[in-house]
């Protein structure tokens, strides 16, 4: 378990504090969360099988990939099968993500990011900013591709 | 030809923007060179030996005269005059500033092109049959498809930071001329029982220090599956490919430890979702883009001047005997500019070289010049009547040397000369070996022989499918090269095999000329290639050439 408050959030319209007050349970293997509670946070590693988590989509409200790397893509595709396999909730990309990765974030159907107050003082909030456009100029969005967000994404 | 619009200009001036906002904030500190380094080499920009280094795309090898005039102007203007071409379709420019590169960039866009994803561990720039849209043996034009996946993959969210960079070829004739087995997926243009157009796809091929031939995952895929299907793969790839040991992270590693089955079933698993995702837009805009590919208007004239050169002059025969390829339109000839002089560097060409083939791709080529894997230069569609009239100004030019396919027409990477991570030097051997060829003055009559050569084990220089393949390596400080035999990229391809221990520099071009004398004693007659003939005798004849004193030995 841990607290979700301690870093800042990033979203299209720039820093925020984490307003997830709740705690964050940590994903364990689909047995272990049989008593998951109604609107749960979850803590996941970019290597959790997307197909286990299915059956507890409906109790689950934000689920948080971490990124131990800036070099780790791995998060993305997580992210985007969560959302081809139907999660709707909150999906929060944590820890060593880059505002150049923003757009890729945001376009795999993460709705935020989480990152720590050191990484944010050396990259402040306009260089996020920079590339909050991130539905201008993208191939997939050419090429009719459907994009599946949650709640605080687009639902196109 | 492709031609971009509104969205594709918008989106290279953009990544222009945005590199150049990147540079700034490395100079200022908010980025260290390690968060740096991937968002320069995603734009193309290495770190080399004496400088920085970029790279720039050619999409499947198709240039205009305009682009390859600009390509001109950045030599001169901030490089030393001339550029590289390399084995994936790209040009090199090995001596540009950081600070111009924002610059550089801009030049590039300006006439649609770019340095996007050349490097990196994402899907690089995808390669093609050089001789696309005009060799008479083609089932279809495979540069479509290529600039679909182009689109499909400059920028994409999911695959830019991959385990390992990502290479995908295509080809649309079943002579592979673009090595499609050799990379991490092969696509080759196919129709089926009914007729309808489609692709064999192989995954997991790839040469550097643990070459593999790739493995046919998909024996044909319509074509709309494509893009949902290559996202699959990758998809598969960038979730189970491994990140704890960068020589264990191509794809190639991942089939091979987990066994195509079941990589094949992941892939399968993936493909049933990844298929609802795309509606019907891509087929539209791969039907746009066909329509851009279109056959130019050809000329209907008499071919009477060709005829009447090749009667005339025995100069421009033997030009035409090696650097000419048959085209679909019979009066029509594909040409190939060999940038392997004897004795220059293989693939360099100087900004007033690139002048010379804009110019005479306007006058007499319908426009459109090509860059080959092999590092040569192409003129794809020119009319039988005009060849003399380009021979005649490549000869002005020094660029009408006549050895395409020959033993001097050698692939070579850049090697010591210019790469931080070569271990010997390339370039000095293939040069000496040509000029040897020029020497003996028997390249003709020796035949097809594809020589290649790398500088350290990554293979940039395709050794593995080389006939005869060379790999300079390091030991104890000197250096020192590994030769091996009967490698082959195209269709057939076959990994060569390693004759036996390795040779001095100085001793290099004695060894390949004993290779090639056993071969003109053992060929059946003068039709048997080097290949063919090592495939029938195997490796024993060629092990005793190299080795006489342990032959000899052997013998007592």
């Amino acid at each position: 378990m841990g607290r979700g408050n301690c870093g800042i959030l990033v979203r299209d319209t720039g820093f925020q504090d984490d307003d997830w007050r709740a705690d964050f349970v940590r994903w364990s293997g689909e047995d272990g969360h049989c008593a998951l509670p109604d609107g749960a946070a979850l803590d996941v590693e970019n290597t959790a099988p997307a197909e286990d988590i299915v059956p507890f989509f409906g109790r689950i409200a934000l689920i948080r990939i971490a990124f131990p790397s800036h070099m780790d893509g791995r998060g993305f595709s997580l992210a985007r099968h969560l959302r081809l396999l139907g999660y709707r909730g909150r999906l929060r990309a944590a820890g060593r993500i880059l505002a150049d990765q923003y757009a890729m974030a945001r376009r795999s159907g993460f709705d935020e990011v989480e990152i720590d107050p050191a990484l944010a003082e050396r990259q402040p909030e306009e260089q996020w900013l920079f590339r909050a456009d991130w539905r201008t100029h993208d191939y997939q969005e050419r090429l009719g591709r459907r994009r599946y967000h949650g709640a605080h994404g687009a639902q196109d | 030809m492709y031609r971009y619009d509104g969205f594709d200009r918008e989106f290279v001036h953009a990544r222009v923007a945005q590199f150049r906002q990147q540079v700034e904030r490395r100079i200022k500190g908010s980025l260290t060179e390690e968060e740096f380094k991937p968002l320069r080499l995603m734009n193309g920009l290495y770190l080399q030996l004496h400088a920085y280094m970029l790279r720039v795309a050619i999409p499947y090898g198709t240039l205009q005269s305009r682009q390859m005039r600009q390509l001109a102007y950045i030599a001169e203007r901030w490089d030393k005059g001339y550029g590289h071409f390399t084995t994936r379709q790209n040009i090199q420019f090995n001596w540009p500033r950081l600070k111009d590169v924002p610059d550089i960039l801009d030049a590039l866009a300006d006439v649609e092109m770019h340095a996007i994803q050349t490097s990196g561990n994402c899907v690089r720039n995808v390669t093609a049959d050089h001789f696309a849209g005009a060799a008479d043996d083609e089932i279809a034009d495979p540069r479509p498809t290529a600039e679909l996946l182009r689109q499909w993959s400059t920028d994409h969210p999911e695959f830019a930071f991959l385990p390992r960079k990502f290479k995908i070829a295509v080809s649309g004739s079943p002579i592979d001329r673009a090595v499609t087995r050799a990379h991490d997926i092969g696509l080759r243009m196919i129709r089926n029982v009914v007729g309808e157009p489609g692709y064999e796809v192989c995954v997991g091929g790839g040469l550097g220090r643990t070459p593999m031939i790739g493995s046919v995952i998909r024996d044909f895929l319509p074509e709309a599956d494509l893009l949902p299907y290559i996202e699959s793969i990758l998809q598969v790839y960038n979730a189970i490919g491994r990140r704890d040991n960068i020589y264990k992270a191509r794809i190639k590693i991942t089939v091979s430890e987990h066994g195509i089955e079941a990589f094949r079933e992941s892939v399968e698993q993936r493909f049933r979702i990844q298929r609802e995702t795309f509606a019907g837009e891509h087929q539209a805009l791969l039907a746009r883009i066909g329509a851009m590919f279109a056959a130019p208007v050809w000329i209907e004239a008499p071919t009477g001047a060709f005829d009447a050169a090749l009667a005339r002059d025995p100069v421009f025969r033997s030009f035409v005997d090696t650097n000419l390829h048959p085209h679909r339109n019979p009066d029509y000839a594909i040409v190939t500019i060999s940038l392997k002089a004897h004795g220059a560097t293989p693939g360099d060409a100087t900004a007033e070289q690139m002048r010379v083939i804009a110019g005479l791709a306007e006058r007499y080529g319908h426009d459109e010049i090509r860059i080959s894997h092999e590092q040569n230069c192409i003129l794809p569609h020119v009319h039988k009547r005009d060849v003399p009239a380009v021979h005649a100004a490549l000869r002005e030019a020094g660029l009408a040397t006549a050895n395409v396919g020959l033993a001097s027409d050698i692939i070579a990477c850049p090697g010591m000369d210019y790469c931080n991570l070569a271990t010997a030097r390339s370039i000095p051997i293939a040069q000496d070996i040509a000029t040897r060829m020029k020497e003996r003055g028997d390249e003709r009559h020796i035949g097809d022989l594809k020589i290649k050569i790398s500088g350290c084990i990554n293979a940039c220089g395709h050794h593995h499918v080389g006939h005869i393949g060379i790999l300079g390596l390091d030991r104890a400080g000197v250096e020192n090269y590994q030769i091996t035999l009967g490698g082959d990229g195209t269709e057939t391809a076959a990994l060569g095999e390693r004759a036996g221990p390795g040779f001095a520099a100085d001793d290099v071009v004695p060894a390949v000329e004993r290779l090639i004398d056993t071969y003109l004693e053992l060929r059946s007659d003068d039709d048997e290639a080097f290949l063919a003939t090592y495939r029938r005798v195997g490796m024993r004849p060629f092990k005793a050439a190299l080795y006489p004193d342990t032959a000899a030995a052997a013998g007592r």
